[in-house]
């Protein structure tokens, strides 16, 4: 059976130990070097940046989340022996482990890291589908003529090369489909490296409950439950004009993927609908100058990320959500797009002083959507704010400034809010 | 309440009540016309809590009442029935339903009752005044185009009616901008309207205004107040609230001192500025104009999806100008133009344009250029 060793990659055909190195960590599969897609995970990402970072946590228990009532972000496997897990209240987490040390996270770290890994993925194949900072699916069907070496060889040097350049490390699932290759990198992690095969795949899948389904959520689960579907062998046994029936489009797919079927491509750069930032409050806030602040440092940060993307947006959204967990969301289209955060901004304020006042507040967000390139933005001036030419163009000046110097070297005074 | 009315008659008067009506209800008797029967007269009331209209017409009344119905169901039954037919409303109180019955076909509706229905309260108006239908349709017609739809700016979601100066001594004037295009446009002030305080007329108001209008013959008696307007004919009262906002000065972003003119056939230009803009696929497309003596060449460039120009006479005798806009904005212009030549005046390719017809300074249009 094709065996291949993670640490020094040598490939072989027989053996539970590596002939070259004598490592155990060896994968082996009769098609390992036949499948192409992947999925690439890291091993709870930001408590990993964090344990890189600061050598001092690398052996306590590490959760990353905010303030506190926040949620647990994510948990070093330490943490989660104890029984603490990604979205838990923070503290359920403390009470399961009040040894914990709690880090608020450092979203830009991680992003810069995370944008290193897609840097080097990028070395292999331009079929990246990003899910999210730390999870990608890779597509390298025809790239072993272009590396001389079979994909889950170039999937085993990126996990060593991460590790080993970022300190970061991560787990492989390699299959036919990107369904399955999901599936796969959870089955052996952290530092894992798994492989379901064409010939297993409906073995493979037969007793899984159908929980595992990438994308069934809870109300899902629970409309198939209703129909006495608990396992993928439940739902095998239904047509699939009786599941199309019951479940509409959801139905033909859910047919599909109980029989191991995806034909989703790993599609690069899904189009971005929206761009949106929020944050939650450590305490309430019903100072409408407070709030103020955040609207204008929410408006900064998507405004920034849209420059980056080169995109602008055309309806403004805030959101709100009140302390009796009531969410209030108001938009606004404008004539001409924006990506200007002093627009989009106003804009926001503008839908904040349309609302009663004043309520205390948990959360506050600002998102931009009906998105449009950015040459096609801000070209419209507006005969009722003469001022708001020079106001533009002072914020691509202090743009260009902050790529020279820093994000701190300029700040409006409102961001001290 | 009895009553029989001819259907054309109340077709008409049905179908102005029950476009105030908002489509989507929360409180139900919204939804309901108020009919109220008395002497020789029916009348029709609906109301959407910031408009309200009050549609009459004659009816032999045989019992006066008042009841309320589904203005869209009343509306549609009518609307079907047989021209000609005579239609009668019989209200029986007892078992909440209103008969509307006319030749062989009967209805039923369910009645609401009349108590519930929300009258808007009368108010004290400040200025009185009679005007023309068509003084008032072409302040209104020539200026919403330029209504703002953004909300955040509330302010601008309807037609700043109030009394100016023009050039010639006092004017009745209708303003409406969303910042980007600007619609200035002139009447000579009715006797009893100095007094008027001037007014934001929302954007529905005057799309329900316009149905009062179209008679060149009628007079519309003109009430209003700080809070409220209303527009009369002998049958249609029409009430609405105004937008409670104060409307910018829009006086300082009219361009006085622009010397660049252009002078060029509206349809012709009009009928240009479409051609090219079809290739751009862009949300908001953008045109470029290139002036150069009595030369001006419309240009669209979009990259990804190709490109056109389009030359056409004017008259221009100022220096070069390459100056954008939006196509929507020259179109909308263009098209308020109905028998001279539009005449642009320019200052520079990031300043606001001017354009009225002829040398008409009743009737002006400003619009911003567009980075290109």
């Amino acid at each position: 059976m094709p065996a291949l060793c993670r640490d020094c990659l040598t490939s072989f055909e027989t053996g539970t130990r590596c002939p070259a190195c004598r490592s155990p960590r060896v994968t082996a599969h009769p098609e390992l070097f036949d499948l192409s897609i992947a999925h690439m995970d890291c091993d709870a990402f930001y408590a990993s940046v964090e344990k890189r970072d600061n050598p001092e946590l690398r052996d306590k228990p590490v959760i990353i989340g905010g303030g506190k009532r926040g949620v647990v972000s994510t948990a070093c496997y330490i943490a989660r022996i104890k029984g603490v897990r990604s979205a838990m209240p923070m503290f359920k987490a403390l009470k399961l482990c009040p040894e914990a040390v709690v880090v608020k996270g450092r979203m830009e770290v991680y992003s810069e890291v995370s944008r290193q890994i897609r840097q080097m993925m990028e070395d292999m194949t331009p079929a990246i589908e990003p899910l999210s900072l730390d999870e990608a699916f890779l597509d390298l069907t025809g790239t072993q003529r272009l590396h001389g070496q079979p994909p889950a060889i170039m999937l085993a040097r990126l996990v060593k090369r991460i590790q080993a350049e970022l300190g970061i490390t991560g787990s492989i699932g390699l299959s036919h489909n990107k369904f399955l290759a999901k599936m796969a990198s959870d089955l052996d992690k952290p530092r894992g490296f798994s492989v379901i095969g064409k010939a297993e795949t409906l073995d493979f899948l037969e007793a899984r409950p159908v929980g595992v389904i990438w994308g069934l959520g809870d109300a899902g689960q629970r409309a198939l439950a209703d129909a006495g579907i608990r396992t993928i062998a439940d739902l095998r046994r239904w047509e699939r004009d009786a599941l199309a029936d019951r479940f509409g489009s959801q139905g033909l797919r859910l047919y599909d993927l109980a029989r191991g079927i995806d034909h989703r491509r790993v599609a690069r750069d899904r189009a971005v609908k929206s761009i949106s930032n929020e944050t939650t409050f450590s305490d309430d806030i019903a100072d409408v100058s407070l709030l103020d602040g955040h609207i204008w440092r929410l408006s900064e940060k998507l405004s920034d990320r849209a420059k980056a993307k080169g995109l602008a947006g055309r309806t403004v959204t805030l959101k709100l959500k009140r302390n009796d967990f009531r969410l209030l969301t108001r938009r606004v289209t404008l004539p001409d797009g924006t990506q200007i955060a002093d627009r989009i901004y106003r804009t926001a304020r503008g839908l904040f002083d349309r609302m009663d006042h004043p309520k205390p507040y948990r959360l506050i967000g600002v998102g931009i959507s009906d998105l449009l390139p950015a040459a096609e933005a801000d070209r419209e001036g507006d005969l009722l704010d003469p001022q708001e030419a020079a106001r533009i163009a002072a914020e691509q000046a202090t743009d260009k400034i902050r790529a020279k110097f820093g994000a701190e070297a300029i700040l409006k005074g409102r961001a001290l809010r | 309440m009895k009553l029989s009315i001819e259907r054309a008659t109340l077709l008409r008067a049905v179908s102005q009540a029950q476009s105030v009506v908002e489509r989507r209800n929360t409180i139900p008797i919204l939804a309901n016309v108020l009919i109220e029967a008395e002497g020789d007269t029916v009348s029709f009331r609906a109301t959407d809590l910031d408009i309200e209209v009050v549609d009459r017409a004659p009816a032999q009344v045989e019992r006066a009442g008042a009841t309320t119905v589904s203005a869209v169901t009343l509306h549609e039954i009518v609307r079907k029935l047989p021209d000609g037919a005579l239609v009668s409303l019989t209200e029986d109180g007892a078992a909440g339903r209103l008969t509307v019955q006319a030749g062989r076909s009967t209805f039923q509706l369910a009645t609401l009752p009349r108590e519930d229905f929300p009258v808007m309260t009368a108010t004290e108006y400040a200025a009185n005044f009679s005007c023309a239908a068509p003084v008032l349709r072409r302040l209104f017609d020539k200026s919403k185009f330029a209504i703002s739809t953004e909300e955040t700016r509330y302010y601008l979601n309807g037609v700043y009616f109030h009394v100016s100066e023009g050039e010639n001594g006092p004017v009745l004037r209708a303003v409406a901008t969303d910042g980007h295009r600007l619609a200035r446009i002139d009447a000579p002030l009715p006797d009893g309207a100095q007094e008027m305080p001037g007014v934001i007329v929302p954007r529905k108001t005057v799309g329900e205004l316009r149905k009062l209008l179209d008679d060149d013959e009628a007079q519309i008696a003109v009430s209003v107040s700080e809070t409220k307007i209303r527009f009369a004919t002998p049958e249609i009262t029409l009430t609405s609230k105004v937008i409670d906002g104060t409307f910018p000065d829009y006086t300082r972003v009219i361009p006085m001192g622009n010397t660049r003119l252009m002078e060029v056939d509206a349809s012709d230009f009009a009928k240009a500025v479409d051609r090219v803009a079809t290739v751009s696929s862009e949300r908001s497309r953008a045109v470029k104009m290139q002036l150069d003596e009595d030369r001006l060449v419309l240009s669209v460039n979009a990259p990804d999806a190709g490109n056109a120009e389009e030359e056409l006479a004017v008259a221009y005798g100022d220096e070069k100008l390459e100056i954008g806009f939006n196509a929507k904005y020259l179109l909308e212009i263009a098209s308020q133009v109905d028998r001279e030549n539009a005449v642009f005046l320019f200052s520079s390719p990031a300043e606001p344009t001017l354009m009225r017809e002829g040398s008409d300074t009743s009737a002006i249009y400003v619009v911003m250029p567009m980075r290109v």
